[in-house]
This record gives structure tokens, sequence and C-alpha cells, in this order.
């Protein structure tokens, strides 16, 4: 019989709202965490799957309380106990790692002041033995030299090691359950898989529960034993990580895993339509019924129970589970068109120099080009029109600024960016004619900061129209109103407001306000990472759709090497601003070429609790690039000599087509890879 | 399976004047706000309707009832000349108001502007225009008003300007800090790549999202002119005598207050009244567009 560390009985917890009502987030949530298990939370954003992770801790967000039902923990109810008593429990017993550790670390103290600070709350031990513990939780989170880094401060720290330093604090008290919300979401793809290993071998070795929150299927499948999926604050799923995630007995569940772009499938994921229902709207059926597409009479008028499936221990909340394992997982939808080979040039970068750091009096004064600290430095690629070129690489990776220059945002040091034909692109914007800012295009990453909030969605639409093409009166709302039936939204969205969008919604008023200009070349600025997973998918297609329709070329900046897969035609791979590899992105994922292509590839988690990611290079961050040699030369696995740091390597073309820059003969290359 | 996405309630165009309905109905159901608006739209009236209710000529003297106290004739008594105190406070505020109204807008204009040009363009420009600013706030505003109303004279046409001047230099300080929190979003990089100029970004991106700033801290700084323009009338370099003004009440009454304290009570509720109803008024002008910008989607 398994020990049960948390048990939660008909929890709802909710608010009320200005007329009074009350409204629920989570609704009759029961279930239990068992000793030693690692139980993944899943579901959208606002599935109150963070409210029931801080439930599990006593604690409400500001403005919720609890309507009914307990977590009982020692066999007391944790929402029924003072700040006092919840005081020993928080930390010592049940302790929490948060999404932003940079932010939960105090910048002026020194870490191992603050893991000191958490032994002294729930330990007594004395000073001595306080700093071996130190030493020993450093130890235990694998950060390199222990007493080394507890005499740094917090912003001395890269991203990972951060997370490290605040799950050391977390184990400081030995906990019996860690609570960990989204640990890893802000962290690149390579430092990722190493905290996630990390939390893998503490909770072998010291059989702590974990509960983890993710949005991200992919993590959850590397730590999990058991996955609760949550759909509009109630569990739709609840089972083993390989029941749920190879054969989702709920259609949301299904969805979900179907919307996910993976590396192992090209093409475009099929996006879930429509949006989850807000908290205050009331039915009497299933909460999912909007969206899903066996749902039958019975679901509008009778909500399904979560009930116990077929002596598993899977729990599913549907009448018509049955019905799925008729259908197939893992299917895309192959929309993307084969490259046609003598289409005409868009743009064409020509050695790309850019730095952020200011040169020196003598250097300006002289005219002279400084070598160091160039943060992009010969970035040479030609664009072909209606292809997709995908920029991929960590944070640091200079993508971002890539774009920048390209939209004249940011002035190049030294090369041209070519227009067209023949025409080259000043890089600030004010030196532009109409025609070239009208032929490129930005997307931004965040849409709540890329629409004005006191547009309204005809306002936001017409400013590009105004300027370009000098529309006004009922020519500019025609025009407005097919814009928007391009993104496949209707008229009556003209005089909403951003915030009265939702997510998905308010990136498509983004998408239209870049098509709205005609242009040649549209920038995608990390276009779906504030998305939500099926919001993701349907976005990519409509914007594969518009390239289809209209031939536009895109270039796709992202970190996220599956969403890439999906839909570029072309990758190239950024290292500290400096190219590795380019190449078609059929021939880069299959075979990658680069050593830093191969880390990369290696790190990308699958939703599969059986295809554990590769870490073939240490996690370090390197802050600038080297002066000489490779750019790769510090975390590569496979640095053969001398010449690594010496020499910048030469440009080498593999049979598949795909350019790699490396001092290692690309067939050897190949030839080692594991 | 149903498409929810794209099913909306049909929703209208929300006018302008919808909008300052809103936000009218947004004051008025709060407390503060409610007494706040009271206060200064009752002071509006009076001071615009008062020469057709006034009992008595606001410049008559008479000998005979020199410092009466309030009784059923005079309600708020008579002043050392004999003039009716209650016609003199009711007429009292007319040119305050007035200066004030105008000098107000003056400093939204002007302030708000440079603060936002300056937060835009940033750099040289900004650090300039600030340092001067930074002077002008070090000078004590009543000796340069001083030194204004000797060299021009206490004319409205001098009052105005130097008033809207002098007070606009805090608006510049908030509109710049307010104009800083939206620049760094990216739909101000999203129009300066789409190749707006300044002027445009100013007008159809900056000022939306600034201006209730810039309101709310425009209403504050016109109670403070109220108080700098009696000062300057108390003082003897506002409104000259015999017009009424509720600054060169109080001093002409100060020396009498020991034993007629009537002459002088009346303009001083009178001012403090109007300034506290324009900071109530204010702080729930503040506190409606804060909740209509945080207000949560209604979808």
């Amino acid at each position: 019989m398994k020990e049960i560390i948390q048990s939660i009985k008909n929890l709802s917890i909710g608010f009320k709202s200005q007329d009074g009502r009350e409204i629920s987030i989570l609704k009759n949530i029961s279930t239990s965490i068992n000793r030693g298990e690692t139980v993944g939370i899943v579901g959208e954003s606002g599935s109150g799957k963070s409210t029931l992770a801080l439930a599990m801790m006593g604690f409400a967000k500001q403005g919720l309380y609890p309507i009914s039902g307990e977590c009982v923990y020692k066999s007391k109810n944790l929402l029924d106990l003072s700040d006092r008593e919840l005081e020993k429990i928080r930390g010592k017993q049940i302790a929490m790692i948060p999404q932003n550790a940079g932010q939960s670390l105090t910048p002026n103290l020194k870490i191992g002041y603050q893991v000191e600070e958490t032994l002294k709350l729930h330990t007594n031990f004395s000073s001595k033995e306080r700093s071996i513990k130190i030493t020993e939780l450093l130890n235990k989170v694998r950060l390199p030299s222990p007493n080394v880094m507890a005499q740094r401060y917090p912003h001395e720290l890269s991203g990972g090691q951060q997370q490290r330093v605040a799950i050391a604090m977390a184990l400081a008290g030995s906990p019996d359950l860690l609570l960990l919300d989204e640990p890893t979401t802000g962290l690149d793809v390579t430092t990722q898989a190493h905290v996630l290993q990390l939390l893998n071998e503490i909770a072998k070795d010291t059989k702590t529960s974990m509960v983890y929150v993710s949005h991200d299927l992919g993590a959850i499948a590397q730590v999990s034993n058991r996955v609760i999926v949550m759909y509009a604050g109630e569990i739709v799923l609840d089972g083993d990580v390989r029941q749920v995630l190879r054969s989702p007995l709920h259609p949301y569940a299904h969805g979900l895993l179907n919307s996910i772009p993976k590396l192992s499938l090209p093409g475009l994921p099929a996006a879930m339509p429509g949006t989850p229902p807000q908290p205050d709207e009331n039915s009497n059926g299933c909460s999912f019924y909007e969206r899903c597409e066996l749902a039958i009479e019975k679901c509008i008028s009778s909500k399904p129970e979560l009930k116990s499936f077929s002596n598993s221990q899977t729990k599913v909340r549907c009448f018509r589970h049955d019905k799925l394992s008729e259908k197939e997982l893992n299917k895309n939808i192959d929309s993307i068109l084969p490259q046609k080979s003598k289409a005409k040039r868009v743009l064409n970068l020509e050695n790309i120099s850019i730095t952020y750091s200011r040169q020196s009096i003598l250097d300006q004064i002289l005219n002279r080009f400084s070598n160091k600290n160039i943060t992009v430095k010969d970035i040479d690629i030609d664009i072909k029109k209606g292809e997709t070129i995908a920029l991929v690489g960590e944070s640091g990776s200079g993508k971002s600024t890539i774009l920048k220059s390209i939209a004249g945002l940011l002035s190049i040091k030294e090369g041209n960016i070519i227009f067209k034909d023949d025409i080259s692109l000043s890089s600030d914007v004010r030196h532009r004619t109409k025609a070239q800012l009208r032929g490129i295009q930005l997307i931004f990453q965040n849409p709540d900061e890329s629409l004005n909030p006191s547009h309204t969605v005809e306002e936001i639409l017409s400013q590009p129209l105004k300027l370009y093409f000098g529309l006004s009166g009922i020519k500019l709302k025609n025009n407005i109103i097919d814009l928007l039936k391009k993104v496949r939204l209707s008229e009556k969205y003209l005089y909403r407001y951003p915030r009265q969008l939702s997510g998905g919604e308010k990136q498509r008023i983004a998408v239209a306000r870049a098509f709205a200009a005609k242009p040649d070349l549209i920038l995608c600025d990390e276009v779906t990472s504030a998305l939500d997973v099926s919001v993701q998918a349907a976005v990519l297609k409509l914007l594969q759709d518009l390239k289809n329709e209209l031939g536009t070329t895109y270039i796709f900046v992202s970190h996220d090497l599956a969403v890439v897969r999906a839909i570029s035609d072309r990758v190239a791979v950024l290292y500290q601003g400096r190219l590795c590899e380019i190449g078609s992105s059929s021939a880069v994922y299959k075979y990658p070429s680069h050593p830093y292509t191969e880390v990369l590839l290696g790190a990308v988690l699958e939703p599969d609790p059986d295809l554990k990611p590769k870490l073939a290079a240490e996690d370090i961050v390197e802050e600038k690039p080297p002066e000489n040699g490779c750019c790769f030369q510090g975390r590569c696995p496979r640095v053969i000599d001398e010449k690594c740091f010496k020499e910048t390597p030469p440009w080498q073309i593999s049979e598949n087509g795909n350019a790699i820059r490396c001092h290692i003969n690309i067939k050897d290359l190949l030839k080692n890879q594991s | 399976m149903k498409n929810t996405e794209f099913e909306i309630t049909e929703e209208k165009q929300i006018s302008t004047l919808e909008r300052v309905s809103e936000v009218l109905i947004a004051i008025f159901s709060r407390p503060s706000g409610m007494i706040g608006f009271s206060i200064v739209i009752l002071h509006i009236i009076i001071a615009i309707i008062s020469p057709l209710i006034v009992p008595y000529d606001y410049k008559e003297i008479n000998s005979l009832i020199m410092l009466k106290p309030p009784n059923e004739t005079f309600f708020f008594g008579t002043d050392q000349l004999g003039r009716d105190v209650f016609t003199r406070t009711l007429m009292g505020g007319r040119i305050a108001l007035f200066v004030t109204f105008f000098a107000t807008i003056i400093a939204i204009a002007w302030g708000g502007f440079v603060g936002i040009f300056c937060g835009l363009v940033g750099g040289k420009i900004d650090d300039i225009v600030m340092r001067i600013i930074d002077a002008f706030l070090a000078i004590p505003w009543i000796l340069a008003m001083l030194l204004i109303v000797v060299i021009l004279g206490t004319s409205t046409q001098v009052l105005i300007p130097a008033l809207g001047f002098f007070y606009g230099k805090g608006i510049v300080r908030v509109a710049r800090a307010a104009t800083h929190d939206v620049i760094a979003r990216d739909f101000i990089m999203a129009a300066k790549a789409r190749g707006h100029g300044n002027f445009s970004i100013i007008w159809n991106e900056l000022l939306p999202n600034v201006r209730d700033a810039i309101m709310v801290e425009g209403a504050m700084r016109w109670s403070w002119m109220l108080l700098a323009f009696s000062s300057l009338s108390f003082l003897g370099f506002g409104v000259s005598p015999p017009t009424p003004d509720w600054g060169l009440m109080i001093s002409e009454g100060r020396g009498l207050m020991s034993f007629a304290y009537w002459p002088v009570i009346a303009p001083i509720v009178a001012l403090s009244s109007l300034i506290i109803g324009i900071n109530l008024s204010a702080d729930a002008f503040a506190k409606a567009l804060g909740i209509d910008r945080t207000q949560k989607a209604p979808v």
C-alpha cells in the first residue's frame, strides 16, 4: 500500500465577482499525492494548475479563497491552519520552486547566505554544520565548485544555475513534498534538459514527492510518473505517464498532444478549435463540449464524472473516451509546399556584423572598427521569395538582434542588407523609403505588448493602411474588414480593444497588421512562444496558409526547435551571434552535422517518457563570444586541437546540402554521432 | 462540435461621448468623487452666475455698517469698509477660477507635449530640456512669480501664461515618466519599424496611453495654481482692490481677525472647499481611469 503524502478532497477555490457571484477557478478537485511519486499537472493557461499547486501548501493567490473542500497533509487541513502553523510546514515539509529563480533570489545577498537562511529557519544545525550542509546542498544540485558559488551573488549566475540554487534552497529543509511551478519555462533547451535530469536524480535519491506544474508536455514526460490533465478548473484525465501520453483517453489531452509540433514529424500540427470557457460561464454539461469532436447530446445536458477506468489507475472525465482509441495520434497536416528553386531573391544579408558595445573615442576618431565584443558577426544569408527561413539558437545567440537590424531598428557595423534586387537598405529606419518600409514588416513575440492597449482593432489595422496607401473612409474600412477575414476573424471584432481578445485572437490581429502593408518579407520574432500550444498550432497554420495564398517570405526566429521544424523550409543555426549551420530544414533535422546543432537537437524534449534527451555538452553560459577561433569552442564536446581556439573554422558543405562551420571534416562528424 | 472562436456578440463602436459618460459614472459612484465633483461644479456655477444673484453691490462702501457680524440682512456680515461679505465671497472666486482654468490648460498642453517628446526622443535633447526644467524647479515659485508680476504687471494676460508655464514643469516630469513606461513596449517599436514619424507616434501611440496620467496631474496642478493665485493676491500682487478676490479678502481682514472673524472665515472656507473639491475629484478621476484600464476582458 502506498503512503499518501497529501490528499485533496472536493477542493473548490474561487473569487467573488463584482456583482457578488461566487466564481470557482478550481471545481471539486479530488486527488492524492503518494510518497516518492512525481505528479505532473498539465494544462493551458487559465486551467487552474498553479492555483492547485499553491493550494497544496495552503496558499491562495490574492483575491482567491477556498470555497469548499480540504487539502489534508499529516491529518491536518492546510486550508484551516493559521499563518503561524503554516510557516512551520512551508519550506520545511512542503517546499516550492518558483518559475523565475532569478526573481526569487534576493539580489544583494550571496548565494551561500541565502541557502544558510533557509537552513537556519528549518534546522537547528550549528554554524559549522550549516556550512558543511550548504556545500552538500550545492553539490547535490550539481553546481560546479560549491564553495566558490556560495560566495557569488545571484546576478553572477546563469539562469540555469539560479534555478539550481532555488532547488538547493527548497531541498534545505528536506521536504516531503516539492512543488515546482513551471521551473524550466524560462530556460534554454539545453539548460532545461539538464535541470530536468537533476530533478529526476533528486527524486530518485531522496524519495521526495514532487508536483510538477507545466504547460509543456515534453518536460512533464521527462520527470513524472503520473500525469494530471486539467481543463477549465477540473481534472479531466489522471493516470500513468505512459498511458496518458501514448493513448490519452480524454479528447482534450488527445487534442493537446496532437497540437504540439514534434521533431520526429515534419509538417504542421493539427490545431484545436475554440477557446477554453471563462470561469464564470455556467454549463450543466461537459466543460470541453464546445471544442470536442466527439460530443453528443448527452455531453451538453449532463456533466461527466471523473471515473476510474477499467482496472487500471487511470481516471477520466468523459462519456465517450472509448471512441478515442479509433482516432489516430501524431498525425500532422503536411501543408509545406516544395521549394521553388528558381525563385527570386528577396533579401540578402552580406557579412552582417552588429555590436552593442560602444566604440572607444580613439576608434571613433580613427574611424576604426574594433573587433572585440561583436554581438553578431559575419552573417551571410540569401533569402528567396516564398521561403520560410528560420533562425534558431539559445538566448544570446543574436537571432532577435539580426531581425531588428533587418527592420532598421538597430544599426549594423559592417556588411550590407540587400533588399529585392539591388537596393542596399539603410540600417536606420528613418532613411528608408516608404516602399522599402512597406516591404518589410515585423510581428512580435507578445501581442499584449505589440498592440496599443488604447486602440481598437480598427485603429490598429488602419495605421499601416493610412501610412502606406493613404486610404480613408469607406475604402479604409473595407480593407480592414478584408484583413480581418484573412486572419479568420469577423468584422465584429472591429471595435474591440486588445484586452477584450484572447491571446490567439490578439496574435491574429498582429499578423493582420503585418499583412496590411502587403509586404514582401515578414519578420516573425518568436511569434508563438507567448501562446498556448493549441493556439500556437492555429497561428502556425494561419501563417502557413497566408504564405501559400500570398507568396510571402518569412524570417522566423524561434528558440523552439520543434516549431521551427514544423514551419520552415530552411534553418540557420546560430551560436553567440555566429552562424554554425545552415541548410534545408529536412536535411538539418535529419543529419545535424555541426556539433552545436547536434547538442541543441539532442536536448529537445519530446512528449514521450521513453525518449530521453541527449546531453552532449555542459550547460555553461558564455557571456561573450570568444575573440578567436570557433564560436562554440567553450562548450564543444568534440574540440580537436589548438586550431579550434585560434582559427575561424571554414565552411564545409555536406552531401545533404547543409553548410556547416567546423574544423572537423564533415564526414567524420556524421560518422562519430551517437 | 461548435466553433465558438468566431461567434461573438455584436459590438458597437464606443464613441468619445460614451467613454466620457462612462468615466463620469465611475467617478460619481465613489463617495470622494461624488463630494469632490459636486463641490467643484457648485463653485463653477456660482462663479458664472454670481453677478446675477448677489444681493448687494460688491464695491459699495457704507461707513454706517462697518464690521457688522452675520445677521439676516448680511448673511456673512460686513467688512471694515461696510461691504457685504456674502456678495464678495460669492464673486471672489471668479477671477481666480478663470485665470487658473486657462493656465491649467496651457500647463497641460505644453507640459504634456514637452514631456512626451523628451521621453520619446531621449538622448541629448532629453538631457538638456530636463536639466533646464530642473533648474526652474530649483527657483522658489513665489519669487519667480513676483519677479514676473513686478516686471510685466498683474493683468490676466500675464498671469495666465506665467502660471501655466510654472505649473507645467511638474507635468513635464509626469508625462515623461508615463512615456517611459510605454516607450519600451513593442507597439512603439512596431510603429517605428513601420516608419511613422515622431509626431505621429506621439499623437497616435503615446498620447492615448499617457493622457490619463497627464489629465490627473493637471487636475492636481489646478488646485496648486488656485493657491498660488490667492497667495499672490494675498501679497498684493494679484487682483487689485476693489475687485473681490478671496486672497485679497483674507489679506484685508487679517488684521482685524481678533475681534471680527467673519470677513476672513468666509473666503477661507470658500477657497479651501474648492481646493479640497478639486483634490478629491482628481483622486476619484485617477481611480476611475485606473479601474477602466485594468478591467478584465468581458469575453
